[in-house]
């Protein structure tokens, strides 16, 4: 199951027949374990790595330090649940540390991202503050650089 | 005016230049044209590694180190080589440091050959072994192993070839461009056959790290034939390091003392700065190789299930990142074949007759690329060989 996960990891687009292929599996098994996969929600879903900044598209991302009361019987749980389920959380994190909750959101301008901190984030109870980081711009994601060095060397013949 | 053909060295002059290029110089006309005819890893040296190159040269480690490379460096070595091999060499006498395994094949057959002087060199296998074998005035004696042997160096081939003019055997495992291993038993009925004789191995591990499904066997590692090894690897392949220029021979003191005179008078040392790295590559690249073998196994499987079920016949390669497919049922030479799949499908390979005579019916792909590259040549691999039928 590892290796269909880190397979899948390193490029959700590999095909059941391709990963098969390549661990030597059934495809039908591979297929199983996929499913399976997605039935446990081990894997939660398939996305693309997209650069906004390349397109005409306006986008902001901010990244939120957020300090909250943990409550009695649901700790820090409750509280991240209200915040996840806002549509401009793209990621919540329960930290150790200076804070408690890394919160990253998107959205079409500052001005948004003030509104959703202001309006929606900071009032809800138990939260005690917030910072919020303007993130300037992204180099790399789930291990990939968003900007290859597009240059061809020249390269020895035959080896 | 000189006419310098007749004034140059004949032995140089005589050396067949490589056959390849014509097939890179078309394919760098070529719009997405797909190479899969390059033998060298596709990963980019572990950034940790490259990091250690250029803090060196921040430290101002731009000097040359000692003729032998820097002790550190042999004692990491020597503990890497039993760490992963079971392998012991004394860092002090036993190991040396060279540009590239290259040079250290160079230093090998240029300490042991005189004129007239046999070498043995299983074929198919990478192009240098006759060439420096020629310049040393030494006689290359091909062995040509086969697929049904899937392409090992078999005792009795051996037996055949030994002469009492036999001074070294070249032992090229794993190997490109088959991808055949040899395993403790093959060793063992090699030292059979050696028993008695002053005949010494030079064994090209280069590969050693990418090797499938089992662990790497040197020659080394068998006690009657420790004794005769020189052993040689680096840093190219194991930890895409080909640029950098570091390789290394081990083997009896007494040998390698003849071959550091060598490459005191020719080359003085390896370069300061790949030291440092390897240094680094040593002790904390393990994980790379792991993950780096990883990804080459996953290609491996996915090329040769591609190719079988095309129906090309498929010898399932052991080691490197090279498959070495029989094309004889398209009733094309491997010439033909690789010009004409360059021509009409935009992809390089190469024929197996680059690696001796008996590569002829065969073709070396290697996988060390994408999947994405992999894929689209598998696919037009099937539409070439669909219009053949």
């Amino acid at each position: 199951m590892t290796e269909i996960l880190k397979l899948l990891e390193e490029d959700s687009r590999y095909t059941p027949a391709q990963i098969a292929a390549m661990t030597g599996k059934d495809e039908s098994e591979v297929r199983n374990i996929i499913k399976k996969c997605e039935e446990d929600h081990i894997i939660n879903g398939y996305t693309a790595l997209i650069d906004w900044d390349r397109t005409h598209e306006e986008a902001v991302t901010a990244f939120i330090e957020v300090k909250i009361t943990p409550q009695r019987d649901d700790g820090f749980d409750r509280i991240a649940k209200r915040i996840y389920q806002y549509e401009e959380v793209e990621s919540l994190y329960l930290m150790s540390g200076a804070f408690d909750l890394a919160v990253t959101v998107s959205a079409r301008s500052l001005k948004d991202v003030a509104q959703f901190v202001s309006a929606k984030l900071a009032p809800i109870d138990g939260v005690r503050s917030t910072a919020t980081h303007f993130i300037l711009k992204k180099y790399k994601d789930k291990h990939r650089p968003f900007q290859v060095d597009p240059e061809q060397e020249e390269r020895v013949l035959f080896v | 005016m000189i006419e310098y053909k007749n004034i140059m060295s004949k032995n140089v002059q005589s050396l067949a230049p490589s056959g390849i290029r014509k097939f890179f110089d078309v394919l760098d006309t070529m719009q997405d044209a797909i190479s899969l005819g390059i033998g060298e890893p596709d990963f980019v040296t572990p950034w940790h590694i490259r990091e250690a190159g250029i803090y060196s040269l921040e430290q101002g480690h731009t000097k040359y180190t000692s003729n032998a490379g820097m002790t550190k460096l042999r004692e990491e070595i020597s503990k890497y080589l039993d760490r992963r091999f079971s392998l012991k060499y004394d860092p002090k006498g036993q190991i040396f440091v060279t540009v590239g395994g290259s040079e250290a094949i160079d230093l090998c057959v240029r300490a042991m050959v005189e004129t007239g002087d046999e070498v043995i060199i299983p074929i198919p296998s990478f192009v240098c072994y006759g060439p420096i074998t020629t310049m040393s005035n030494g006689v290359p004696v091909f062995i040509e192993t086969k697929a049904e042997n899937e392409f090992r160096l078999t005792a009795k081939e051996l037996e055949a070839a030994i002469t009492p003019k036999t001074k070294l055997v070249i032992l090229p495992f794993p190997n490109n461009p088959t991808g055949a291993v040899m395993r403790m038993e093959d060793w063992k009925e090699i030292a059979q056959v050696l028993r008695g004789t002053d005949i010494m191995l030079l064994s090209d591990e280069i590969y050693a790290e990418l090797t499938y499904g089992g662990h790497h066997v040197s020659p080394a590692n068998i006690p009657e034939l420790y004794e005769r090894t020189l052993l040689v690897n680096g840093f190219s392949k194991a930890y895409a390091m080909t640029g950098w220029r570091l390789g290394y021979v081990c083997g009896p003191d007494e040998i390698l003392k003849q071959m550091l005179k060598i490459h005191q008078y020719g080359i003085m040392s390896a370069p300061t700065m790949s030291q440092y790295a390897a240094i680094d590559a040593l002790k904390d690249g393990d994980v790379d190789i792991e993950r780096m073998k990883e990804s080459y196994d996953h290609r491996r499987k996915l090329i040769l299930k591609g190719l079988r079920d095309m129906g090309l016949e498929c010898f399932e390669p052991r080691g490197a990142f090279y498959i070495f497919p029989s094309i004889k049922s398209t009733g094309l030479t491997s010439d033909e074949f690789c010009t004409r799949f360059l021509q009409e499908e935009r992809v390089a390979v190469i024929p197996g007759t680059a690696f001796g005579e008996n590569g002829e019916g065969f073709i070396r792909i290697s996988y060390a690329s994408s999947v994405e590259n992999i894929e689209t040549a598998l696919e037009r691999m099937r539409n070439f060989i669909g219009r053949l039928k």
